[in-house]
């Protein structure tokens, strides 16, 4: 199975001007919504923590790994996005919308780097859980052994994923729908069996979402990740993540919100293709009314 | 040195290159005949000057045994693995799987690069570290940078802004003869930014080379580096550039 690098350009500078900080300028004034200061909402996004207490993924991942990991690293984050953001057009949006509109098609703006790294440590605290591991079920388990050959095979995937993903960045397994991302592509011949599990990895802050895709899990490979607990051994540490931290209930609820997802978009994009050929219709019928006006007055 | 001895016992393999095939003598097929003929010259982890505890306070001696032994010694053996895939691959003809080693080359190559340039780059202090340069350097600093401490001011606040991992460097550029600061991604050696560049000093801004004391405090790590910085390599390649 192939592997797929979703590649920005590596290493974005935040401090220095390049042309992209003027343009973020610009759109700051232009956006025409900067408040007075009297009057400025500050949507202030969160540290969210992670469901459990930083002492309960030991011995698989130290306290002191949590400690600095989620309370500087991801909590630097936070604070750097607040603050690019506050008085701007993307405060107030949601997190997810954020990445996107900042990810501005892979041309990143400023605060591109810490919005998807606030998002993607939500999701890496939220995918493992103190006595993790075992094996998925059901529906989950279905489409890996569909996508993958087995459940063996797909953790073989995700180890090489997250070991030859050089330098920073992340491991991702992903439901993707089989479809190019460009407006006027069209399957001939919808079914949900295009849509599959695919393995991704990503450099520095970038993820999936910025590809429309529907990440599933989540392995943070930045050295910061693993270093304190395991000096060198990614391998080791990607090992114990599948083998003790993974939560396969959460994967799998992941998995039943993006098939829904999935198949409203289908229904949606039905539904649209309905109304553009009803449209068509409708304007053949104008257009013959003309014609018919027209040879009259050539009669007289 | 115990420890540099434990390097030697390993650099044979290495030095000869042929690995598994070393033991090939006469008797062997046509594949490793063509590695005797073009005698594949592969890489080999170099000795450290000093020893891992002597850039203290600066670097840690477990940070500089973990990034030596583990990390360059890492590159160094998935360099040569890919090297020899690639010449069997080439003398296969077999474009594909020649194509795709050029990643892994080109990291782990590359890392190679960079961490040899890295080590010569640190001195201890009661040897020179630290020591600001004079002459020639010296000169150029003031006059492409103002100063020193605008030099160093800058290559910091370039090392501390870099995204992810890489390197942060002082460059010359020795077709124009002018210094200049780069950055590299991840293990991009400093001539990806320009075959007329040269690197005089190179500062490592992966985690690895600061995480264990440092932890998240990247500019602690570069604020410090600086005293151990060995001024005295980066003038010899400069002399000897603009000569």
């Amino acid at each position: 199975m192939q592997h797929y690098t979703l590649s920005c350009c590596g290493g974005v500078k935040a401090s220095l001007p390049p042309p992209l900080s003027f343009r973020w300028s610009k759109i700051k004034r232009e956006g025409g919504r900067r408040l007075p200061r009297c009057a400025r909402i500050a949507a202030q996004l969160e540290l969210k923590p992670p469901p459990y207490s930083l002492s309960s993924l030991e011995p698989h991942m130290s306290r002191e790994t949590l400690e600095y990991h989620w309370g500087r690293h991801h909590r630097a984050h936070v604070a750097s996005l607040n603050n690019l953001i506050a008085g701007t057009d993307l405060d107030g949006m949601g997190l997810d919308e954020i990445v996107v509109v900042s990810y501005n098609k892979g041309n990143p703006l400023p605060p591109f780097v810490h919005a998807a790294q606030v998002w993607n440590h939500d999701f890496f605290w939220q995918s493992i859980k103190p006595g993790g591991g075992g094996r998925p079920s059901g529906r989950l388990m279905e489409l890996i052994e569909k996508d993958f050959g087995s459940f063996d095979r797909m953790l073989e995937e995700f180890k090489r994923a997250a070991l030859t993903q050089f330098g920073s960045g992340w491991a991702w397994l992903v439901y993707k729908a089989n479809r190019l991302d460009v407006g006027n592509a069209v399957n001939p011949r919808p079914s949900e069996k295009d849509n599959k599990l695919v393995m991704l990895k990503s450099p520095n802050a970038v993820n999936p979402i910025v590809w429309d895709y529907s990440p599933l899990l989540a392995i943070d490979v930045w050295e910061h990740a693993y270093y304190l607990d395991y000096e060198n051994r990614r391998a080791d540490y990607v090992s114990i993540f599948l083998e003790k931290l993974v939560s396969w209930e959460v994967v799998s609820d992941r998995l039943d919100v993006a098939i829904e997802r999935a198949a409203e978009r289908a229904r949606e994009a039905e539904t649209r293709k309905q109304e553009d050929d009803t449209a068509v219709t409708h304007s053949e019928a104008v257009e013959m009314y003309l014609d018919s006006d027209t040879d009259d007055s050539e009669a007289e | 040195m115990a420890l540099r001895a434990l390097f030697t016992k390993g650099a044979p393999t290495l030095a000869f290159g042929l690995g598994p095939f070393a033991s090939a003598g006469g008797s062997g097929t046509r594949w490793q005949g063509l590695c005797h003929a073009r005698g594949l010259k592969v890489a080999a982890l170099p000795d450290l000057e000093y020893d891992y505890g002597a850039l203290e306070p600066a670097i840690s001696g477990e940070i500089m045994r973990l990034h030596h032994q583990k990390h360059h010694k890492a590159y160094v053996s998935n360099y040569n693995d890919a090297l020899e895939k690639l010449d069997a691959a080439m003398a296969k003809g077999d474009v594909p799987a020649v194509v795709r080693l050029q990643s892994a080359i080109k990291f782990n190559g590359g890392g190679h690069i960079n961490h040899t340039i890295f080590w010569k780059n640190l001195k201890p202090v009661n040897e020179g570290g630290g020591e600001p340069p004079h002459a020639t350097l010296g000169w150029a600093i003031d006059t492409d940078f103002g100063s020193l401490e605008a030099l160093v001011q800058k290559m910091n606040a370039e090392g501390a802004a870099l995204q992810g991992s890489g390197w942060v460097w002082l460059a010359l550029d020795k077709e124009r003869k002018k210094l200049l600061v780069e950055t590299t991604a991840n293990q991009d050696p400093l001539v990806t930014k320009g075959a007329r560049l040269v690197p005089l000093l190179g500062i490592g801004v992966w985690e690895h080379a600061y995480y264990l004391q440092y932890k998240n405090v990247k500019p602690d790590y570069l604020k410090n580096i600086w005293n151990v910085m060995n001024w005295k390599y980066a003038s010899e390649v400069y002399d000897s550039e603009i000569a």
